[in-house]
């Protein structure tokens, strides 16, 4: 089964899959930036803070008891339990925006530790269950 | 070995599994939709939105799946030279593409109530919106060019970077920052939903298996079919 022709075509499609893979792999490295869907609090208080008029996404966990309503705006806490950030934000949120659960911020930073937002996403978790069922499994 | 594959003979069994499918697949449509409209409970956070889960997490399963198959049957094909399994990838490729596309279309669904968008471009998004175009570009070749070996080499050549796609599909919410979830039923086991979601979702598995199936048969009968009026036994 194994006839010259089959070799030399098997050790192209290797050389071929190696290939691509150390592309993909060098082109994510490159892109790792952009890969990155969101920042976290601990990542975003890395950034050069000269560059405040660009646009960020903070991502993290809405601390508990942090949200509070006054008129129009929400104020909220978003941790990764290592820092934190104050986010201001005017408008509709998502039903799943709730304390302790996920989030993702798109907006600029005023300084070090306040965040404006100016579009809020929910990032939901991975379980599922019924309602009334949170310890049993 | 191969010889077993040669199309006359399979022909009468496909025949037989096609009309004993459709005899039985309305049956286990109805028992899944039920299970997954009705009996299933509505869940904890999202509510009633859940159920768009049971079309999509299969929908996503079976395109990745398929892939790899078409991945592993145009190697083979372009190593070993099996022209029959050009034939089953023309026929496995629409199933893939509409499973992709299911995926795609009731995730944006999805996302408008839970995340409060109907589309972002983070990367599992955008990987799966690649393998949708890999698929396309896929069913465009086998059936656009002529030239066999030309095919042969476009479509393998394809299916390799399409495997990378894969596993960057499968493991980019683990790698990076994303907004969609990361995986609720892992290879290693680890299982974080509810058992009276998981039924459901398993039968709703076994359904859209059942289905790619059939419309597999069925085009590959139709091939068959092509091929005798060609006058060709073999190809």
């Amino acid at each position: 089964m194994l006839t010259k022709n089959v070799k030399s075509r098997l050790f192209f499609i290797s050389i071929f899959l190696i290939a691509i893979l150390c592309i993909t792999i060098i082109f994510t490295n490159i892109l790792k930036e952009n890969l990155l869907y969101f920042k976290t609090p601990t990542e975003i208080k890395l950034e050069d803070k000269n560059n405040l008029k660009k646009l960020y996404r903070l991502g993290g966990l809405i601390k508990e008891n942090s949200i509070k309503i006054s008129g129009q705006k929400i104020n909220f806490i978003v941790t990764d339990k290592k820092n934190e950030i104050f986010v201001t934000f005017e408008g509709p949120v998502p039903n799943l925006f709730l304390e302790g659960k996920g989030v993702v911020a798109e907006g600029k930073l005023v300084d070090n530790n306040y965040f404006i937002a100016n579009k809020i996403l929910a990032k939901h978790d991975e379980n599922y269950k019924p309602p009334n069922d949170g310890n049993k499994k | 070995m191969f010889k077993f594959f040669s199309p006359s003979k399979l022909f009468k069994i496909i025949d037989w599994i096609i009309n004993s499918i459709q005899s039985t697949f309305f049956l286990f449509l109805i028992t899944g939709l039920t299970f997954a409209l009705v009996i299933s409970p509505p869940d904890y956070l999202q509510s009633e939105s859940v159920r768009i889960m049971y079309v999509h997490v299969p929908a996503a399963w079976l395109s990745l799946s398929i892939f790899s198959v078409m991945t592993i049957l145009s190697l083979l094909n372009y190593i070993f030279k099996i022209k029959n399994f050009k034939i089953f990838n023309k026929c496995l490729a629409p199933i893939g593409l509409l499973f992709s596309a299911t995926a795609v279309i009731t995730g944006s669904i999805w996302g408008k109530p839970t995340w409060g968008a109907w589309w972002v471009w983070d990367a599992r998004l955008t990987s799966m919106i690649f393998l949708m175009l890999l698929y396309l570009i896929f069913i465009i070749t086998l059936k656009f060019i002529k030239k066999d070996n030309l095919a042969l080499m476009i479509i393998s050549i394809l299916s390799l970077i399409g495997v990378v796609n894969l596993f960057i599909i499968k493991y980019s919410v683990e790698w990076w920052n994303t907004l969609h979830q990361p995986a609720s039923i892992t290879l290693k086991g680890d299982i974080s939903v509810h058992s009276s979601m998981l039924i459901p979702l398993f039968i709703m598995l076994i359904v859209f298996i059942v289905y790619s199936a059939l419309i597999f048969l069925m085009k590959y009968k139709t091939e068959i079919i092509k091929m005798k009026k060609k006058n060709l036994n073999r190809l």
